[in-house]
């Protein structure tokens, strides 16, 4: 206890000597344990959000907008046929330190080279390294797109594509695209744990990371010889809770300052918090019940109309989303260019539904299944209380539905294969484009949740995604849509408000349009 | 009890005696009285809830219980939120909870009591086998094993019950071979044995009966323990599926109701350890009563 | 005595060696019933290639038939190799020694939680057997062993932490703190933080899952001292003492509660199996970062290497417990050593 009494009395008297300067730390909590701290080799926002804090891209996106803006590179240069961009690498940026590693020199071109050439190349030595799947860099169409990769000189970089691309900058300024050091990796090899570079991460952002405690907390201390604006908070906590109800007790008791996705039963009560303001913004998002429509009996679009007759969608979005969700009519969120409000809502009509389904020959309703996911997604907060009320609004025409989960991984790949009658699930965009929901989530391509194949849908998204004139393509997804709703192979739920809730005491928040979370510019008094 | 009594040695007022033994703890007394009244509650279910368990009341979410401000005579211990009555989920989840201890008691029961009787007679290589494999389910923490098992069959009240007869299952082999070994060395045993009686006689009717007492017992504090098991797989969502008013699954997800709607939380657990408390208590009385030897 | 002592220890350690290959097959044999795989496990809506799915199989070996894959994992372990988390990449056996000392803190302070109260009030019933306070007791005791403990806990959450505020919601220490973790023991680590008040932090962390935790090993430990001390209190040589006058609290301490001790040790011992069970859900309910929430998280994650070694480890642990508890019963009651 004396150790103790000295320990402190010295501590006192140190903040004394140093004047008032407290330490800032801000709390996060957060959802989710990352993978590991290495974006390259992950696909979850979770792992992004860990990571962002310690690494840094070539380009990045201006703080709460969608705009691209330099970051490692300071400038660019695009030849004329749009296939060779030239970047010009900033100067004296720092990398961190760690126990085992103190860097010699600053950041340049040869890491630049390197962490493309470790997503790219089989022949670099990290590219098996951490499972070697580099699967947004494929998804990017990289390897087909990438010709080649020089460095002009040590603060000069050349990439030269195989045809021109005009997302392409947009590209480098995700987070894939992330800059490792070559110093690092080197030393890393060996010492013989080259596994440690997705370990113990050294980057160039402004924050340096301390400590990851499985399960439990990230670290992270501002850095101090950052080349941008510094941190504002010198020490950066990522608490992880899996439960939302948890995040928000420990955002009202200050034990967080912010905190991520609350269920939408806790915003009211939140948004009357005095110590807590709650910013929100619309998801670009859809969460929707699919109808199997290559099985009995929801082939018969019959049966799947008189099914959107019968749902109470208001109910769903009172008792589930509670206020966090916009009724949905389409695939795509209002939001969103092409959009066709003039696609009717939905109407309940019982009895309009019973005549529907006599005619179809079930004039007694019959059996199916409904599906439920067994987690809580940006969409859907909570999809068997879904079930539950779906289930007793088809029982008013005498549909049994029986509710039926499996483990996430399972559920998925069981919905895609198409084992189930009604399935529900949904989709958050991760670009503003049309094409991004229409394809992957309806056309004949997909293997989506309704199965469905609609040869004049299909025509029209497919031709839609060739063209370059956003007029015209919105004349084409608004046909889609016309098309989808008198299909109905989908019941659309809503469309998700996201809400992040922080105390009041955080300022310069602001919420980026990706979903994704950013703490180096905001300010905690 | 009338079974066993005509089975052991005829005596005069037996079942007598026993009462007598068994009333005497109070503990026990209570326990059996909350016990009747849940069974009662089971049975008449239908006739004394108001509403059906799984009926929902769209303009009633998180109605609260009446003795607070905006509760309604509709619904005695409020509504959750989806607007079901509590009283009427929480009597047919007394129905539920009965039948599920009642069959993963006596599934378990059943089939332990073949294995440990088996490994008993058998002896060697088959003793070895069934003991060992008992061994290793107990070395696994049983909620985790339970877990495991759930995962692979699927979430469901099924599933969930069989993974809990397979957790409890050593407790009953074991149970019922040391018993029966116990038994076998008596004269009785060597004597009926040298008459020229089969196996399968000599263990059904002669030592079964023999070693009966210490696995009603076991039954009985079996019946709380499945109970509570399926209660915490329901917990966790892999139990019983909604709409089941099962108490473990009511609780589910009524975390985030915490602040507003304490009820959702609060009777769930309190319904689930009264029951659970029952059991432990006629458990207790019933070792006491049966099995001098035990009593402290 | 030396030497039956010898043959009764070896006799036991024999009998671990089935136990022990049944475990490892027992867990490898589950784990791999369980529908879906770690690597489908992670893919969001997106959904993955059918050709980066076979690659990654591959290079995991679940593409091996089952046998091959339980022989790999064999020889593995008895390498010494549990093998490295699909998920992190990291070793088992490393992740594992980072989160036990949670849990075993977690359980040492449930423990000493339940005996400091438990034992105390164990003596008092015996003492005044038949007394309201003996009743009470009892009533309690019984009460505490029919608990179930998720809800219990997420009732003590909304009752302390939630309605009056006065601990902490979840964690073992609040997140403000930097505690290097250098014994992985957080209640002696926050000793060397140099940030003021990481200790009492650390400590109102500790309470609610210490109760929730103790609970029923605190009903079960009151309940046996007050049986076995009922028995020792009605021996010969404890009413000898009585008779030659000595005082009641001294005849207690120093004469009875010794020797009623061994059977409540035993019992202590034994009920390390179910404390880890416990731990399980009372680490999930308080995100108490140690191996119960570990092993947890990794079924949702389908993450075979963790699964397998996290529960592999437990096993061991659990058999060797037992085992010591085994060999103390023996040292302490020859009768059994045959």
């Amino acid at each position: 206890m004396t150790n103790k009494a000295i320990a402190s009395a010295c501590a006192v008297a140190l903040t004394a000597f140093l004047g008032t300067a407290q330490a800032k730390t801000l709390v996060y909590c957060s959802e989710g344990s990352p993978e590991n701290f290495n974006p390259m080799i992950n696909t979850t926002g979770t792992t992004f959000d860990a990571n962002r804090p310690v690494y840094e891209q070539l380009l990045g996106f201006r703080y709460g907008s969608t705009e691209v803006e330099g970051k490692l590179a300071e400038k660019w240069d695009i030849s004329a046929d749009g296939q060779t961009f030239t970047f010009h690498l900033r100067h004296n940026v720092k990398w961190h330190s760690n126990k085992t590693f103190k860097p010699t020199r600053n950041f340049n071109a040869d890491d630049v080279i390197f962490s493309f050439e470790r997503q790219w190349k089989d022949a670099n030595p990290y590219h098996k390294v951490s499972g070697g799947g580099y699967d947004y860099f494929s998804d990017m169409d990289m390897p087909k797109l990438l010709k080649s990769i020089d460095k002009v000189d040590d603060y000069t970089v050349r990439f030269v594509l195989n045809e021109p691309n005009a997302p392409f900058l947009a590209d480098l300024a995700m987070d894939f695209a992330t800059i490792q050091s070559k110093e690092y990796a080197d030393a890393l090899l060996k010492a013989g744990h080259p596994e440690m570079i997705d370990q113990d991460p050294i980057g160039t952002g402004p924050f340096e990371f301390v400590q990851y405690v499985k399960d439990a907390t990230i670290r992270y201390k501002a850095f101090p010889a950052y080349y941008g604006s510094k941190a504002k908070v010198d020490t950066l906590v990522y608490s992880i809770n899996k439960d939302p109800s948890v995040r928000v007790a420990k955002l009202k008791a200050n034990e967080c300052q912010i905190a991520f996705g609350p269920r939408p039963a806790d915003v009211p009560g939140l948004k009357a918090d005095k110590n807590v303001n709650v910013m929100a913004q619309a998801g670009l998002n859809i969460g929707y019940i699919g109808m199997n429509t290559k099985k009995k009996p929801f082939d018969d679009v019959r049966v799947r109309r008189a099914i959107t007759m019968v749902i109470d969608q208001k109910a769903i979005l009172d008792a589930v989303y509670q206020g966090s969700g916009q009724p949905a009519k389409n695939l795509i969120p209002p939001t969103m260019w092409s959009y066709n409000d003039k696609v009717p809502g939905y109407k309940i009509d019982i009895a309009g539904a019973k005549k529907l389904l006599a005619e179809a020959g079930y004039p007694d309703g019959f059996e199916t299944d409904l599906w439920a996911m067994p987690v809580q997604r940006p969409y859907n907060p909570d999809a068997r209380r879904i079930a539950e009320l779906v289930q007793s609004d088809l029982a008013k025409v005498g549909v049994k539905a029986k509710i039926v989960s499996y483990e996430w991984g399972e559920y998925r790949k069981r919905a895609q294969a198409g084992e189930h009658q009604m399935a529900q699930l949904g989709w958050t965009g991760d670009n503003g484009d049309p094409d991004n929901f229409f394809v992957p989530l309806a056309a004949c391509s997909s293997r989506n949740t309704a199965q469905w194949c609609d040869k004049s849908f299909d025509d029209l998204v497919v031709k839609a995604a060739k063209i370059s004139s956003q007029a015209e393509r919105a004349k084409l997804y608004e046909q889609a849509q016309v098309v989808m709703h008198d299909q109905a192979p989908f019941y659309f739920l809503a469309h998700s408000v996201v809400y992040l809730p922080m105390r009041s005491s955080v300022t310069g928040y602001k919420m980026s349009p990706f979903g994704a979370h950013r703490f180096d510019m905001l300010d905690v008094k | 009890m009338s079974d066993i009594a005509a089975k052991t040695p005829p005596m005069p007022g037996a079942l007598a005696l026993f009462w007598r033994s068994f009333a005497e703890n109070r503990g026990a007394v209570v326990g059996l009285a909350i016990m009747g009244i849940l069974i009662a509650v089971s049975i008449l279910a239908d006739v004394i809830s108001l509403h059906s368990p799984i009926e929902q009341f769209r303009e009633s979410f998180l109605i609260p219980p009446i003795w607070q401000e905006g509760g309604e005579w509709s619904f005695p211990l409020g509504t959750d939120d989806v607007g079901r009555d509590m009283l009427s989920r929480l009597i047919y989840g007394a129905r539920l909870s009965l039948i599920i201890g009642f069959s993963v008691a006596s599934l378990a029961l059943l089939t332990g009591t073949t294995l440990g009787l088996t490994a008993a007679f058998a002896g060697g290589i088959v003793d070895i086998v069934i003991m060992r494999l008992m061994d290793v389910l107990l070395v696994f923490p049983s909620l985790l094993l339970a877990i495991v098992i759930v995962a692979i069959l699927g979430p469901g009240l099924f599933n969930a019950m069989l993974a809990v007869v397979v957790v409890t299952l050593p407790g009953y082999t074991r149970l019922a071979r040391a018993s029966a070994l116990a038994e076998l060395a008596r004269d009785y045993v060597t004597a009926t044995r040298s008459a020229g009686a089969g196996t399968l006689r000599l263990m059904f009717d002669v030592v079964l009966p023999n070693c009966a007492a210490p696995l009603i017992v076991q039954v009985s504090l079996g019946f709380a323990v499945a109970i509570l098991d399926a209660a915490a797989l329901g917990f966790l969502g892999l139990g019983a599926q909604p709409p089941t008013p099962e108490w473990g699954t009511m609780l589910s997800g009524a975390l985030q109701f915490y602040q507003r709607a304490w009820w959702v939380l609060a009777l769930p657990g309190f319904a689930i350890l009264f029951t659970v408390l029952a059991f432990n208590l006629v458990g207790d009385g019933l070792r006491d009563a049966l099995d001098p030897k035990l009593k402290r | 005595m030396v030497r039956s002592m010898f043959r009764f220890l070896f006799r036991r350690i024999a009998l671990i060696v089935p136990t022990f290959i049944g475990v490892t097959f027992m867990a490898f044999l589950l784990i791999h019933l369980v529908p879906g795989d770690p690597i489908e496990a992670r893919v969001g809506e997106r959904g993955i290639a059918p050709e980066r799915l076979a690659e990654l199989r591959h290079e995991f070996g679940y593409d091996l038939p089952m046998w091959q894959q339980f022989f790999k994992y064999e020889v593995q372990i008895v390498k010494g190799d549990l093998g490295m988390s699909v998920v992190t990449q990291q070793s088992v056996w490393h992740e594992f020694i980072t989160l036990f000392p949670a849990t075993v803190e977690l359980s040492i302070a449930a423990i000493l939680f339940a005996m400091l109260i438990g034992l105390p009030m164990g003596v008092i019933a015996a003492v005044r057997r038949g007394s309201a306070f003996d009743y009470g007791l009892m009533g309690m005791s019984v009460t505490g062993a029919s608990m179930p403990i998720f809800w219990w806990g997420l009732m003590m959450i909304l009752i302390f932490s939630v309605t009056l505020g006065i601990t902490p919601v979840s964690g073992r220490i609040s997140d403000a703190f930097f505690v290097e973790p250098w014994s992985g023991f957080m209640l002696i680590d926050c000793y060397w933080s140099e940030d003021e008040g990481a200790c009492s932090s650390a400590w109102s962390h500790m309470i609610l899952p210490m109760i929730v935790l103790g609970t029923i090993p605190l009903a079960i430990i009151a309940r046996m001292t007050r049986s076995s001390m009922l028995e020792v209190l009605n021996e010969d040589y404890v009413r000898t003492a009585r008779a030659k006058g000595l005082s009641t609290p001294r005849v207690v301490i120093v004469h009875a509660l010794r020797n009623a001790l061994i059977p409540v040790v035993t019992v202590i011992g034994l009920s390390v199996s179910g404390l880890l069970g416990g731990a399980i859900l009372t680490e999930t309910i308080f995100s108490w970062p140690g191996v119960g929430h570990w092993l947890v998280e990794s079924i949702a994650r389908r993450d075979y290497p963790v699964l397998q070694g996290g529960s592999l480890l437990i096993a061991v642990l659990v058999i060797m417990v037992n085992l010591g508890v085994d060999l103390l019963y023996g040292f302490l009651n020859p009768r059994i050593r045959r």
